[in-house]
């Protein structure tokens, strides 16, 4: 891939100081479920309005655009973020996984499989991010407490409720990766 | 109904785990038999997989902030900065000639009043929000500043500045929900709505004790995580519209009549629907302008409201005050109840405190009177148990303390006074789930943190939407779809009438297409008042029986048999007598003439009728009962309540899934342990904004303060309808606030009766820190 990393013009490294871009779109280029992607986005598009928008990946949801409900949760090279406090144009040559990534071809995530299994949301609509924090969670810790699944999901707002079952989901989605 | 077109059926009736009987209704020939208890059955009332589950774990769900048409323009909304002004003139030329605008819609006019923060003034249609925004920008506002109230003490008091004069007033509502009409406006404040029974004056002084406290809710917001939105495509040949809606029907309606359309040349789509709670009913001023903005545009608009839009401007659960006085004889015998209300719902009606004091226990004379305060802040609407919520804080803490004046345990002296079969096994089955015998007298726990147990009871009407309808098809090759427009809004309710139509025809629940959520099929009822499951099964088992008839006439013919000896079992349609001899379902819809048939059914009376009916709603002969025990810990050198258990037993009539009722009931809990301990709405009453207008200082429950939710669910039979299911949603969320308060009363031994109940407010209560006016 192209190294347009950072602020996305190349031309800009070659003068001193920092860059200025914008106000109108530049392009950036950065790995999204493993294929390479470049869109041009204005400097103020945030990472969740670049997925949603220009690439079409609408799983990403925005609920409060703040950071404040995690809603909007996907991975940047693998670490669970708000993608709502990110600006496009600093995703410049790193990895994003969405949502959308995360199944393989049919074979849902464990965590997915779980979430169904365990009637783990109900509108659905924070669903996405949870399901990313929980991914991430198993990711790094194989063999979580419920209180580690609770700790992975403390930013995450479910206003239907739904955290119990979030907690059992996770916790058996462990337990069936570990066999 | 004639009576060659009824029959004699028996049901079975009474609770499960009591002991079943039996009822006997007569039925309309054209409904199918009783429904055996869940027991008997292959695929109701077992926890089938959520009919969407995979779409919405994958990301693949469409809601309607996903939805992006071709050539679709973004919306935005100027608010009013002030809490009531005067417009003296409005230009939007400035706004109309940016570059990237594309309509413009002046909703007031020069002399309008408005009356809010946040009240709408224009919308703008244009080429990205940003541009939106940048456009609101140039709307010229000429304002005339007006002396407003934010404060509903303060809106009561004789000199306060007037929200309204009579003339411009919110009427009420013939139904009397969310307020009635023809009420007296006296200064801000509207009514008194009175309700009597007996003589409450007479059953006081017959009274040996007499119990009286004032009681306090705050105003709760809704928080749907899915913001409210719309995108409008208004064409030459009808208006289509996508909607996060609770009532695709409803707002069809309301889209017609407002904008002059045939119903026929109006659709409302809604696929994935993030949450309403009772916030999403209607169309809403949003709505409507962007209906309006697509018009003059010519192209499709798109408007989802910002959280700040959404705290201030999409309803919210009104705040309310209550004082109580209830009568009893020594032995816990209700004399008398009376109750008076004040509460706000900002410009508009609706913040009583429901009917839960007058229709909760038996008491012989009542008498109530509520009233509706104006106040210039955002509009309240229904949310999740409007009226009984904030009315159980109060009533279900007063009787709590009867109780304790009485020396009676308070499960025990609902046993006296609770009428309710239903109250009564739950509250035995509850308070042997919790351990209640091991509560201790109040605040006798002798550590810093403080433990209590407290329980609480709720009341919620079983409504009814009488126009609801659905299809059910069978093609040719044996596939099987439902339709409807009702609409899924994270109940699960596309997985129950996939499960009722799997039922009927012998099939599994992942072989039923479920299509809804779209005013092109049959209309399906709203999916508000706990009510969606009530008038929705019925007519999808009602339809899939009839399907069922034409297919078993097929079968009979290959079969040499009769239809009636045949029956749909394990995908076959069989002797009933003889099951191999038989075909599959398959085979028998081979078999049609065309490619597919089809029937719609609708919902019928319940077969024991109404209590009351409302235009296309009515009331169910019971109600929807519920116990909560909540077990709390309360460190009084923070004032930190942690809820650790609760225990919700709750009543749904026939429970169609178990684990999607399981799911609503923790949602319904924890929505009561967030309005009980968390959330508060907070008016700066020197400006009327909102100081919290996000979701970081408005303070939600989250996963760190959810204790562990036991739930049980009866199965109870009554012989109403086709399926005999009825709701859940409002029932889990009534009792829960306070059964935490007599909890924490239990634990410390003061009662807090003002929401939410807070580290401030324990502190205060016990001392500790000066109580804040």
């Amino acid at each position: 891939m192209d190294a347009v990393s950072g602020i996305g013009s190349s031309a800009a490294a070659e003068t001193s100081g920092p860059a200025t871009v914008g106000p109108d779109a530049v392009p950036v280029t950065f790995d999204v479920n493993g294929v390479a992607r470049t869109v041009k986005v204005e400097p103020r598009v945030t990472l969740a309005e670049a997925l949603r928008g220009p690439l079409g990946l609408t799983g990403t949801k925005i609920a409060c655009n703040r950071g404040a409900c995690s809603a909007c949760t996907v991975w940047l090279d693998g670490v669970p973020v708000c993608s709502c406090m990110i600006l496009a144009i600093e995703t410049g040559g790193h990895d994003v996984t969405t949502i959308e990534g995360l199944a393989k071809g049919e074979a849902l995530h464990p965590v997915q499989a779980a979430f169904i299994e365990h009637d783990a949301l109900q509108c659905g609509f924070c669903t996405p991010g949870i399901v990313m924090s929980c991914a991430a969670l198993l990711e790094r810790t194989p063999n979580p407490t419920a209180e580690a699944v609770q700790a992975a999901i403390s930013g995450h707002f479910c206003r239907c409720g739904t955290y119990p079952h979030v907690v059992a989901a996770t916790l058996a989605a462990a337990k069936a990766s570990r066999g | 109904m004639a009576k060659d077109q009824v029959r004699t059926a028996t049901f079975p009736a009474g609770i499960a785990s009591v002991g079943l009987g039996e009822v006997t209704r007569q039925i309309p020939m054209d409904e199918p038999p009783p429904l055996p208890p869940n027991a008997a059955l292959a695929v109701i009332g077992k926890n089938v997989p959520r009919w969407n589950g995979r779409a919405k774990v994958t990301g693949a769900t469409r809601f309607t902030v996903d939805i992006n048409l071709p050539g679709m323009l973004h919306g935005r909304i100027l608010r009013s900065p002030l809490p009531h002004v005067e417009i003296r003139a409005i230009d939007v030329s400035g706004a109309a000639h940016h570059p990237g605008v594309r309509a413009v819609v002046a909703v007031v006019q020069a002399g309008a009043v408005l009356r809010y923060v946040g009240a709408p003034v224009a919308a703008i249609a244009a080429i990205s929000p940003a541009v939106a925004d940048e456009a609101l920008r140039l709307v010229r506002l000429d304002v005339k500043a007006l002396a407003f109230t934010a404060d509903m003490d303060d809106a009561r008091a004789p000199n306060a500045p007037l929200v309204y004069d009579a003339g411009s007033a919110p009427a009420g509502h013939p139904s009397g929900f969310p307020a009635a009409p023809g009420l007296a406006l006296n200064g801000n404040v509207r009514g008194p709505a009175i309700e009597r029974r007996g003589d409450a004056a007479h059953g006081f002084a017959a009274a040996d004790i007499v119990v009286e406290g004032d009681f306090a809710t705050q105003v709760q917001t809704h928080c749907c995580l899915e913001p409210h939105a719309i995108v409008a495509d208004w064409r030459a040949d009808g208006l289509t519209v996508h909607m996060s809606t609770q009532f695709t029907a409803g707002v069809r309606h309301e889209l017609a009549e407002e904008f002059g359309l045939p119903l026929n040349r109006v659709r409302v789509v809604v696929d994935g629907m993030g949450g309403g709670f009772g916030s999403k009913s209607a169309l809403g001023n949003y709505g409507r302008l962007a209906v309006a903005l697509s018009r003059t545009a010519a192209a499709p608009v798109r408007i989802i409201l910002d959280r700040e839009e959404e705290q201030t401007d999409s309803g919210n659960r009104p705040a309310t005050w209550q004082r109580l006085r209830i009568g009893a004889k020594r032995d816990g015998t209700l004399t008398a109840v009376s109750l008076v209300s004040y509460g706000t719902a900002g410009v508009t009606v609706g913040a009583g405190v429901g009917n839960i004091a007058q229709a909760l226990y038996a008491c012989p004379n009542f008498e109530g009177a509520q009233h509706d305060v104006f106040i210039n802040a955002g509009p309240g609407c229904a949310m999740r148990a409007p009226g009984n919520a904030p009315g159980a804080f109060g009533l279900e803490q007063a009787i709590d303390e009867l109780a304790e004046r009485l020396a009676l345990d308070p499960v025990a002296l609902r046993d006296r006074i609770d009428p309710s079969p239903v109250r009564r096994e739950e509250r035995r089955i509850g308070a042997a789930r919790c351990g209640w015998p091991r509560r201790h007298a109040p605040g006798a726990d002798s550590g810093t943190v403080k433990r209590g147990l407290g329980m609480a009871q709720s009341l919620w009407g079983a409504n009814v939407q009488t126009n609801a309808s659905c299809e059910v098809r069978v093609m040719r090759d044996g596939s099987v779809e439902v339709l409807s427009s009702v609409q899924d809004i994270g109940t699960g309710i596309g997985t129950v009438m996939a499960q009722t139509v799997a039922e009927v025809l012998g099939l599994q629940p992942e072989q039923i297409t479920v299509r809804i959520g779209d005013t092109e099929f049959p209309a399906g009822g709203p999916s508000y008042g706990s009510r969606t499951t009530a008038s929705i099964t019925p007519p999808a088992r009602t339809a899939a029986w009839r399907v069922l008839q034409a297919l078993c006439r097929e079968a009979a013919l290959v079969l040499n048999a009769v239809p009636e000896d045949l029956v749909a079992r394990g995908g076959r349609i069989a002797m009933r007598d003889d099951p191999s001899r038989g075909m599959s379902f398959a085979a028998a819809a081979a078999r049609l003439r065309t490619d597919r048939i089809s029937a719609v059914a609708s919902r019928r009376d319940d077969y024991a009728g109404f209590r009351r009916r409302m235009g296309d709603a009515a009331l169910a002969q019971q109600d929807l009962g519920g116990v909560q025990f909540a077990e709390v810990a309360v460190d009084t050198e923070t004032g930190i309540v942690r809820v650790e258990r609760v225990v919700a037993v709750q009543d749904c009539g026939r429970p169609m899934n178990p684990l999607q009722i399981e799911s609503q009931v923790q949602g319904g809990v924890l929505m009561g342990l967030s309005y009980a301990l968390f959330e508060n709405r907070i008016l700066d009453r020197h400006t009327g904004r909102m100081v919290n207008p996000n979701l970081e200082q408005y303070k939600l429950a989250g996963p760190h303060e959810t204790p562990a939710i036991d739930v049980v669910l009866l199965e109870n039979y009554q012989g109403q309808s086709a399926t005999d299911a009825f709701g859940i949603a409002e029932p889990a969320n009534i009792a829960t606030a306070p059964a935490i308060a007599n909890a924490v009363y239990n634990a410390i031994g003061v009662r807090l009766r003002v929401l939410p109940m807070n580290p401030g407010a324990i502190l205060a209560a016990l001392g500790k820190v000066p109580v804040r006016s």
